[in-house]
C-alpha cells in the first residue's frame, strides 16, 4: 500500500466530480469536447490510486498492464471504424460489457472476499452480500439484455416483437426468485445460490428484452444503460468505492431521464414499454379496411422543380435515412438548394432514429452545422409558414392521425406538423406503414407527393435534377 | 454511537442521483447520443475493482480462481473506456457551428 486509504479516497472523490464535470459539459456542444476530457482524467485517476494503493507491482501488474492495453486497443479499434449508423448498435454492446465486468467483479469478490476487506469465504458480511447479489444480478440483466437488443440492431435477430402466453406471469416469477435467492444466499452464504442468481438474472434480462419491438430501441437502450449504472453503483457500495457510488448513481439517473423523454417522444407509459408486443396487435385489425386510396407520386425531376421554386424548405429525417446512409446525400442535396438562395432548416423527433439523438449525430457526420437542426417544440410552428416539408425516413412521427383520431395506437404522440406545410415530399421505399403498423393520411394527401424509392438514390437524384 | 460508514455512502449515493437528474436535463437533446457513449466509458471505472480482484495475493498462482474474474473484467472494462471515450471524442468533433464565411 503506497497510499492510505484516506488519500485513495478523496482521489476517488475527485475522479468522481470530474465525471459530473463530463456530463455538465454535453449541456452545450462548445463545452462538450472539455467535459470528455475531464471524464478522461478522472478515469485515468481512478485507475491510478487503486494501482497505487494496492502497491502490488509484481508479475501480477504487468499482467494487469497487459489485459489493459489488449482492451484498450480492441476498444479504440472499434472506436475509429465504427460507422455512425452503428452507433444504436455499440452502444447496446458497450453496454453488455459494463453488466458482464460487473458480474466479474461481483464472482471476485464473492470468491476472495479477503482481498476487498469484506471478510472471509463462507463469511462475508452480511451488507457486503447484499450489495455484491445485487451488483451481480443488476449486472446479469443489464449484459443478456443489451446482447438481445445488440442483436435486434444489428439485424441478426428479428425486430419484430417475440411474445407468448404466460410471459408476464413467467418473468413475476423469476423477478419474484431472484428476491427470494437474494434473501437465502445471505443466510446460508451458500457458493451454489450465487451461481444459481447470476444464471436466472441472465435469464430474466433476456426474457425482459424479446418482447419488445426493433422501434422501442430508443427507450431499451436508454434502460440498459441506466440498468448498467445501477450495477456500477452496487458494485461500488461493495467496493466501498466512492468514484463507483458517484458514477453509478449519475449513469443509473441519466439513464432514467432518457427512457422518460423518450416514453414522453411516443406518449406511452414506460410499463406499456417495457410489457411490449407494441405494434403486432394492430397491424391484423388494420389488414381488413385496406382500401386503395390514389397516391400521387413523382420523381426526382418533379421534386427538384418543386423545391427550386420554394424558398423555405424543412427536412424531417427518420431512422430510414440511417439506413440508406443517406446522411452525405441529403447534405450535398441542402447545399444546392442554400446555392438557390432556399432557407433549409432540419427538424427531429425525439424518438426519430433508433436512439436518442441518433438523427443529430449523423446530421453532425455529414457536417451539418448544429445551428440548423432544430427540436420538435423548437421548429414545430414554422412547418405553417414553410414551403415544403422534406421527409427522409420518417414516418409515423409526422402522421396526423396522432391528433385526431383517438382510436389510434399513437393518439396523443406529439408529432411534427408536416401536413401544415405547402407541399410535402415523401422519399420511401413503399407505402408500407411504420413500425406502428397505422396507415399514415398524408401519403394521401393533395399537396403530398410521394418518391418511392431508396433514401440515397432518390437524394442524389434530386441534387442532380438541381 | 457512532454512524455506520454505509450511511455516508448512502448519503453520496442519493446526493449523486439528484446530481445526475439535474445535470442530464441540462444536456442538449442533441448529444443525447454522446451522453450515453461517454456515461458507457465513465461507468467502466468498474475496472478499479477488477484491478484489485486481479492483483489480490491469495496464492503463489497468478491466475487463481478469483483474479482471472478479476483479469477479464480487466479486459471488458478496458474495451468500454477506450471505446467510450475515443468514439465521444470523435462524435463531439463533428459537431460544428455554421461556417460564416461562406
Amino acid at each position: 500500500m503506497l497510499i492510505s486509504p484516506n488519500l485513495s479516497a478523496v482521489f476517488y472523490l475527485i475522479s468522481g466530480v470530474l465525471f459530473i464535470l463530463a456530463l455538465r459539459g454535453l449541456s452545450s456542444p462548445e463545452t462538450s469536447r472539455q467535459g470528455n476530457f475531464f471524464g478522461i482524467v478522472g478515469m485515468i485517476i481512478a485507475v491510478t490510486v487503486t494501482f497505487l494503493s494496492v502497491g502490488n507491482f509484481s508479475t501480477g501488474f504487468i499482467f494487469v498492464l497487459v489485459f489493459l492495453l489488449i482492451g484498450g486497443s480492441i476498444g479504440a479499434f472499434i472506436a475509429y471504424r465504427i460507422p455512425m449508423t452503428a452507433m444504436p448498435e455499440l452502444v447496446a454492446g458497450f453496454h453488455s460489457l459494463v453488466g458482464l465486468a460487473a458480474v466479474f467483479v461481483a464472482i471476485s469478490a464473492f470468491i476472495n472476499p479477503g482481498a476487498f476487506n469484506l471478510g472471509s469465504p463462507g463469511n462475508i458480511k452480511l451488507a457486503s452480500l447484499i450489495e455484491m447479489s445485487i451488483g451481480a444480478a443488476v449486472g446479469a440483466i443489464t449484459f443478456s439484455g443489451s446482447v438481445i437488443a445488440f442483436l435486434k440492431l444489428q439485424g441478426i435477430m428479428s425486430g419484430a416483437p417475440i411474445t407468448f402466453k404466460g410471459q408476464h406471469l413467467l418473468n413475476a416469477v423469476i423477478l419474484i426468485t431472484i428476491i427470494i435467492l437474494t434473501y437465502l444466499l445471505c443466510t446460508s452464504q451458500s457458493s451454489s445460490l450465487f451461481w444459481i442468481l447470476i444464471a436466472i438474472s441472465f435469464l430474466i434480462g433476456f426474457l425482459l428484452i424479446i418482447p419488445i419491438g426493433g422501434a422501442d430501441m430508443p427507450v431499451v437502450i436508454s434502460m440498459l444503460n441506466s440498468y448498467s449504472g445501477w450495477a456500477a453503483a452496487g458494485i461500488g457500495f461493495t467496493l466501498e468505492n466512492t468514484a463507483l457510488i458517484i458514477t453509478g448513481a449519475l449513469v443509473g439517473s441519466s439513464g432514467a431521464i432518457l427512457s422518460y423523454i423518450m416514453c414522453k417522444g411516443m406518449n406511452r407509459s414506460f410499463f406499456n414499454v417495457i410489457l411490449g408486443g407494441f405494434g403486432a396487435t394492430e397491424q391484423t385489425s388494420n389488414d381488413q379496411n385496406k382500401e386503395q386510396r390514389p397516391v400521387k407520386s413523382g420523381n426526382a425531376d418533379d421534386a427538384a422543380f418543386l423545391m427550386k421554386n420554394a424558398s423555405s424548405v424543412i427536412i424531417v429525417p427518420g431512422y430510414g435515412m440511417a439506413v440508406a446512409q443517406a446522411q452525405h446525400a441529403l447534405k450535398e442535396m441542402v447545399d444546392t438548394l442554400k446555392k438557390n438562395d432556399i432557407k433549409v432548416s432540419y427538424a427531429i423527433h425525439p424518438v426519430a432514429g433508433r436512439m436518442p439523438g441518433h438523427m443529430n449525430v449523423l446530421l453532425a457526420e455529414a457536417n451539418v452545422p448544429y445551428d440548423e437542426v432544430f427540436e420538435l417544440e423548437e421548429i414545430n410552428n414554422d412547418f405553417a409558414n414553410a414551403d415544403v416539408a422534406f421527409v427522409i425516413g420518417a414516418n409515423d412521427v409526422t402522421n396526423p392521425v396522432a391528433k385526431t383520431d383517438p382510436q389510434s395506437p399513437i393518439y396523443g404522440m406529439p408529432i411534427l406538423d408536416v401536413e401544415k406545410c405547402k407541399s410535402v415530399l415523401f422519399v420511401k421505399r413503399s407505402l408500407s406503414p411504420g413500425y406502428a403498423g397505422i396507415d399514415n393520411d398524408l401519403f394521401y394527401k393533395e399537396n403530398t407527393l410521394m418518391l418511392f424509392a431508396d433514401a440515397k438514390k432518390m437524394t442524389e437524384e434530386i441534387s442532380k435534377a438541381l | 454511537m457512532e454512524i455506520d460508514p454505509f450511511i455516508f455512502r448512502l448519503s453520496i449515493f442519493i446526493l449523486s442521483i439528484f446530481v445526475g437528474y439535474y445535470v442530464v436535463w441540462s444536456v442538449t437533446p442533441s448529444l443525447h447520443t454522446p451522453l450515453m457513449s461517454v456515461t458507457n466509458a465513465i461507468s467502466s471505472v468498474i475496472i478499479v475493482g477488477a484491478i484489485i480482484a486481479a492483483l489480490a495475493e491469495t496464492s503463489q498462482n497468478i491466475f487463481n480462481e478469483s483474479s482471472i474474474f478479476g483479469y477479464l473484467a480487466i479486459i471488458l472494462a478496458a474495451i468500454n473506456i477506450f471505446g467510450g471515450f475515443l468514439v465521444t471524442q470523435r462524435m463531439l468533433a463533428m459537431y460544428k457551428k455554421k461556417n460564416k464565411n461562406k
